[in-house]
């Protein structure tokens, strides 16, 4: 046991100064401090009315279980084959050929064969042989099948909560075999019991009651707002005048609440604002927040394909309810996949919206004919097209910028293009990072899927590894100082990842550079960024850094 | 003699670090360990390639001149890897030690008052790099509970501090990492 | 030692050992027509089970993996095929997937030399697979020479290029020289070998290897072998056998005089092969073209696709949410649907 004190012989044991070498099967699992998460608090899984709330502890030898535990994921297991065409291929199809082996960053940072992602598919398969293959139930562990037990169930948790759902393996298995989706199965089958993590439990009950994963309230959220039109005031001289679920606006604007409460997000969420005020002022364009609709996110997708819905179910609702034209969604990762891949397919067909136009540019965004919601990205690639944003790129000169695809944006939606071409278009300084870590080949933050807890932080900076190391990488060779995302995970979980392999490099939203370079009508001098730090100094710090470099 | 002995170990440089490189990567599971001494893509393998590179600085201050910066230069790639990876302390820092047998198997039946000499010397330096392995070793693991302990804070807190939103009398002392 | 390929290992040499006995006892009708048969009718049921078993679940979500810039606007181009946003786009992914093993082409590594940045294809595992699955194919159509008669010009044509270098040694007593040389046998085995050997030597890859991986590779090994003895070593009577195989396909089977033992053990792992493989991972052979990563469209945004099990779920209506908040929310000055007194009302 992890929390346990260790006996003289475990002393002596973890002197040995190599693991032994076993059978994965015969090596049962160890529940590691700082590579697990805290389990679901039961007022948050009661919350929702998921399957059997109650309180346990991962590194106690009783979790609690229901009497007919095992029952219970043998027919879930069951139920989920007849449903997902996916889930039946991936289990019969594997070949293990070992080409996803190394392309996980969790196995790639930890070392633990056991994140090989073709490993953590067959903690299901093996399963899957006994319960559903008489072949496999005959040859028995020889063919890699074994019955559920307790430390089965131990296993799929601990591994199945130390995979970010990214996707990278998939993109190079010659099936498409999707961990994700495998990962996302083996999850919900663990719900069933009740054995989510309280740091995706909490904040879905949070977003289910209250709208957002924070559990703000309404008037808190608008206060936060409030500031940051204060605050934008004091940096460009102009009032921003943000709406609040105004009935008839043109557009309904939903973006995960930890831009507007986490940094620096924030700078992100100030970026929007300022944004969505030159529309209005230029154009006339009316922009609608919504608190009930506060959280772009979704934590729902971590933990069961109906809990998704459920907290999906409020963007197309509240869109409904202020008859607004179309949807424009903020920077986020798994949202995007969620909007992309599942919002239309589980809450459409919104045929209450329009196909989203431009009104500025006159664009008909084909791409998202049918789902009508708008990525804000491609919104301003839009803009930036057609000339319709003054933009001062010199107030981003003192910085040297790469570009980190987030998984879903990355492996479910293929937007790749667009973040670029706003960046480039608002900064002078771009580099990317090697080609085998970008685009669809981009490595994980390590921290997405609900991993991104204070108490897994070994996890998170050693599955972070392969994405800093690339980051370290462009910013010995070009001076990198800033990297720059389209996601809120990452905006929250990089940071401490630049702080412990990079330091020296920041984080920012892609908007939050679009805001830096916008020239508001009738703004200041505009002597300083949006975080408040002094031009003058910040290009007297960078040109310093080139005489040195 | 004179310098006979470090010199021999720097003529011996490549299969004296081949060594102690398969000697580092035995912290890790044994199904890993292909992994991290094959591929040699330092993208597709940090931890691997890190490794590499700081053993060589290391070595290279072992028969060289044993220079602070150079020393942290190669010891904290590597450590700043294990203290995420759960290693115990043991297994993380033990590499430095394994350095002691592999030269004790190159170099054995050395027996003259110099060569003894410079064993000890040798010995005597594992032993510092040994004990900066461990000092960073630590303040690696305490980065991490710092992080573990201030992230949420350090990014919520402080944003609804800027906002005003918190009382007066619930703001707690900025620590080191908001000073 | 591993246990899993000593037992795979062990499995086919009974196998063939049972094949060679029972041919030399005179169960040739059991080993050459009865196997061959049930093995087929296995194959024929157990594959039309396992792909309307497949079939029989739905896609109740669009999920490719996008594998390259996705459909935008007119001026951003879109990776058609790593992104495909039509049926001749994914047909064509399909393909590409098919035939040349594009994911599998993806794995490049990549190496820092003084700062420059190189990039080599990890192409072994690659070139392994597509060598052994063109070499199997080849064999396979050859093959069919047995089946129909008279063979067809493009089986001729196939096996005129197969054997593109002729071997003819004339050693005296060797009346017609080695018959043509057949690159594909060859190549079938060479890439079987090199499969197995990675399986057992790479240690990651040991690691997750099952018997069922060893089984099959180990199951091919012997039939390439023993079909390359039976051509180039014992020289079995081409004639007496394709009178049996044309006995098997017209219904009419015979077991012709003179067949060497080697034929029936080739043809006994055959019949094991076939009747195996509807119950394996071979059946990634279907299986590629009902992965839900792969076979649809990446513009999911642009088509809506339909889940046949929606169903309806609870959710907290804003109704519900203002109830909560209306209070805090006039109070900050946020529209409300009911104003208090409304509300009120409503309630008595």
């Amino acid at each position: 046991m992890a929390e346990a004190k260790p006996t003289p012989q475990d002393v002596l044991h973890r002197i040995q100064h190599s693991p032994p070498r076993s059978d994965w099967m015969e090596t049962p699992v160890e529940i590691r401090k700082g590579m697990y998460c805290y389990a679901a608090n039961p007022k948050s899984v009661a919350t929702l009315g998921l399957p059997h709330p109650h309180a346990w502890n991962p590194v106690e030898d009783d979790w609690h279980l229901p009497e007919n535990w095992q029952q219970i994921i043998h027919e879930g297991f069951k139920e989920r084959l007849e449903r997902f065409r996916s889930f039946k291929v991936f289990m019969d199809i594997c070949v293990r050929c070992g080409a996803c082996a190394d392309k996980c960053h969790y196995f790639i940072g930890t070392g633990d064969p056991k994140n090989m992602p073709v490993l953590r598919a067959e903690l299901l398969r093996s399963v899957y042989r006994n319960d559903f293959s008489r072949m496999g139930r005959i040859l028995g562990k020889l063919n890699g099948a074994r019955p559920m037990n307790f430390d089965v169930l131990r296993e799929w948790w601990y591994y199945l909560f130390q995979c970010s759902e990214c996707r990278r393996c998939s993109l190079f298995c010659p099936y498409g075999i999707d961990t994700a989706e495998i990962t996302i199965m083996g999850r919900e089958l663990l719900n069933l019991l009740g054995l989510n993590i309280d740091w995706i439990a909490t904040p879905v009950a949070n977003c289910y009651m209250n709208g957002n994963h924070l559990g703000i309230q309404p008037h808190a959220f608008k206060d936060m707002i409030d500031f940051f039109v204060d605050d934008i005031e004091e940096k460009t001289g102009v009032r921003v005048k943000p709406r609040f679920m105004e009935k008839g606006a043109d557009i309904l604007f939903i973006t995960p609440s930890g831009d507007v409460f986490a940094d620096p997000g924030t700078y992100t969420a100030m970026g929007y604002l300022m944004l969505f005020h030159y529309l209005e002022e230029k154009y006339g364009l009316k922009v609608t927040w919504s608190t009930y609709a506060s959280e772009g996110g979704n934590f729902g997708f971590f933990t069961s394909h109906e809990t998704m819905k459920r907290l999906n179910a409020k963007m197309y609702a509240e869109a409904k309810r202020l008859k607004v034209k179309w949807i424009l969604g903020g920077e986020c990762g798994h949202m995007w996949r969620v909007i992309h891949q599942y919002m239309d397919t589980m809450n459409g067909p919104a045929d209450f919206l329009e196909v989203p136009v431009n009104p500025i540019t006159g664009t008909r965004f084909e791409q998202a004919r049918s789902t009508k919601m708008v990525h804000l990205v491609e919104f301003t690639a839009d803009l930036l097209h057609h000339g319709k944003l003054e933009i001062d790129k010199r107030r981003n000169d003192y910085l040297n910028v790469t570009f980190h695809d987030s998984c879903n944006p990355s492996r479910g939606m293929g937007f790749f293009e667009e973040p670029r071409y706003v960046i480039r278009n608002v900064c002078n300084h771009f580099y990317e990072m090697p080609a085998n870590t970008i685009r669809e080949q981009t490595f994980c933050c390590g921290s997405g899927a609900g991993l991104n807890a204070g108490e897994n932080m070994e996890l998170r900076l050693a599955g972070g590894l392969p994405r800093a190391n690339a980051v370290q990488h462009v910013h010995r060779k070009y001076g990198v100082n800033m990297l720059a995302c389209i996601c809120a995970i990452d905006r929250a979980a990089l940071p401490a990842l630049m702080d412990y392999w990079v330091p020296g490099v920041q984080v920012t939203g892609v908007h939050e550079l679009v805001a830096n370079a916008l020239n508001l009508p009738g703004q200041n001098e505009r002597t300083t960024n949006l975080r408040g730090e002094e031009f003058e100094e910040l290009m007297a710090q960078a040109e310093g850094h080139t005489d040195e470099g | 003699m004179g310098e006979g002995l470090f010199d021999r170990i720097a003529k011996e440089r490549t299969a004296l670090l081949s060594r102690w490189f398969e000697a580092a990567v035995e912290a890790y599971a044994p199904d890993t360990v292909s992994f991290l001494k094959d591929r040699r893509d330092p993208f597709a393998n940090p931890v691997g390639s890190r490794t590499r590179d700081g053993l060589e600085t290391l070595f290279d201050q072992l028969i060289g001149e044993m220079e602070p910066q150079a020393l942290t230069r190669g010891l904290d790639p590597i450590l700043r890897i294990r203290a995420v990876q759960n290693l115990t302390p043991a297994r993380a820092v033990g590499f430095v030690f394994a350095l002691k047998r592999i030269l004790a198997e190159r170099f054995e039946g050395l027996a003259s008052a110099e060569e003894r000499r410079q064993i000890a010397e040798l010995h005597e330096r594992i032993d510092r790099m040994a004990l900066a392995a461990f000092d960073l070793y630590m303040a690696c693991r305490e980065q991490v509970m710092e992080l573990k302990a201030n992230e949420m804070r350090y990014r919520t807190f402080r944003a609804f501090q800027r906002a005003g939103l918190v009382r007066p009398e619930h703001e707690q002392p900025s620590s080191e990492a908001e000073a | 030692m591993n246990k899993r390929y000593l037992f795979a290992f062990l499995v086919v040499f009974v196998l063939f050992l049972a094949a060679g006995l029972g041919s030399a006892v005179g169960l040739q009708w059991l080993f050459g027509v009865v196997i061959p048969y049930a093995a087929v009718i296995v194959f024929v049921a157990g594959f039309a089970r396992k792909v309307l078993n497949w079939a029989a679940s739905p896609v109740p979500f669009a999920i490719p993996t996008t594998g390259g810039q996705g459909r935008s606007f007119d001026w951003i181009p879109q990776a058609k095929i790593d992104n495909p946003s039509g049926g001749w786009g994914v047909l064509l992914r399909l393909l590409f997937e098919v035939l040349t093993f594009r994911s599998l082409f993806r794995n490049t590594r990549m190496r820092l030399k003084e700062e420059k940045i190189a990039y080599q294809l990890e192409i072994f595992l690659w070139v392994g697979a597509l060598a052994f699955h063109y070499a199997f194919l080849t064999v396979l159509l050859r093959h069919t020479r047995f089946f129909l008669e008279p063979t067809p010009g493009c089986i001729q044509l196939l096996e005129t290029l197969d054997s593109f270098f002729r071997v003819e040694i004339l050693y005296p007593g060797i009346q017609f020289g080695l018959p043509a040389v057949y690159l594909s046998g060859f190549v079938l085995l060479l890439a079987v070998v090199y499969l197995t050997l990675r399986r057992i030597l790479i240690p990651a890859v040991r690691y997750v290897s099952l018997v069922s991986d060893y089984f099959p590779l180990l199951l091919i090994f012997g039939i390439a072998l023993s079909g390359i003895l039976m051509r180039y070593v014992t020289k079995v009577d081409i004639r007496a056998v394709k009178e049996l195989t044309l006995g098997l396909v017209t219904f009419r089977p015979t077991v012709p005089e003179g067949i060497g033992a080697v034929f029936y053990i080739h043809l006994f792992l055959v019949s094991v092969l076939i009747a195996y493989f509807p119950y394996s991972k071979l059946m990634h052979l279907g299986g590629i073209f009902l992965s839900p990563t792969r076979n649809l469209r990446g513009d999911t945004r642009a088509y809506r696709h339909v889940n046949p099990w929606n169903y309806p779920v609870p959710v907290h209506t804003y109704e519900e949410y203002e109830e909560e908040f209306r209070e805090k929310m006039i109070e900050a000055g946020l529209p409300v649907e009911k104003e208090l007194a409304e509300a009120a009302q409503e309630k008595e």
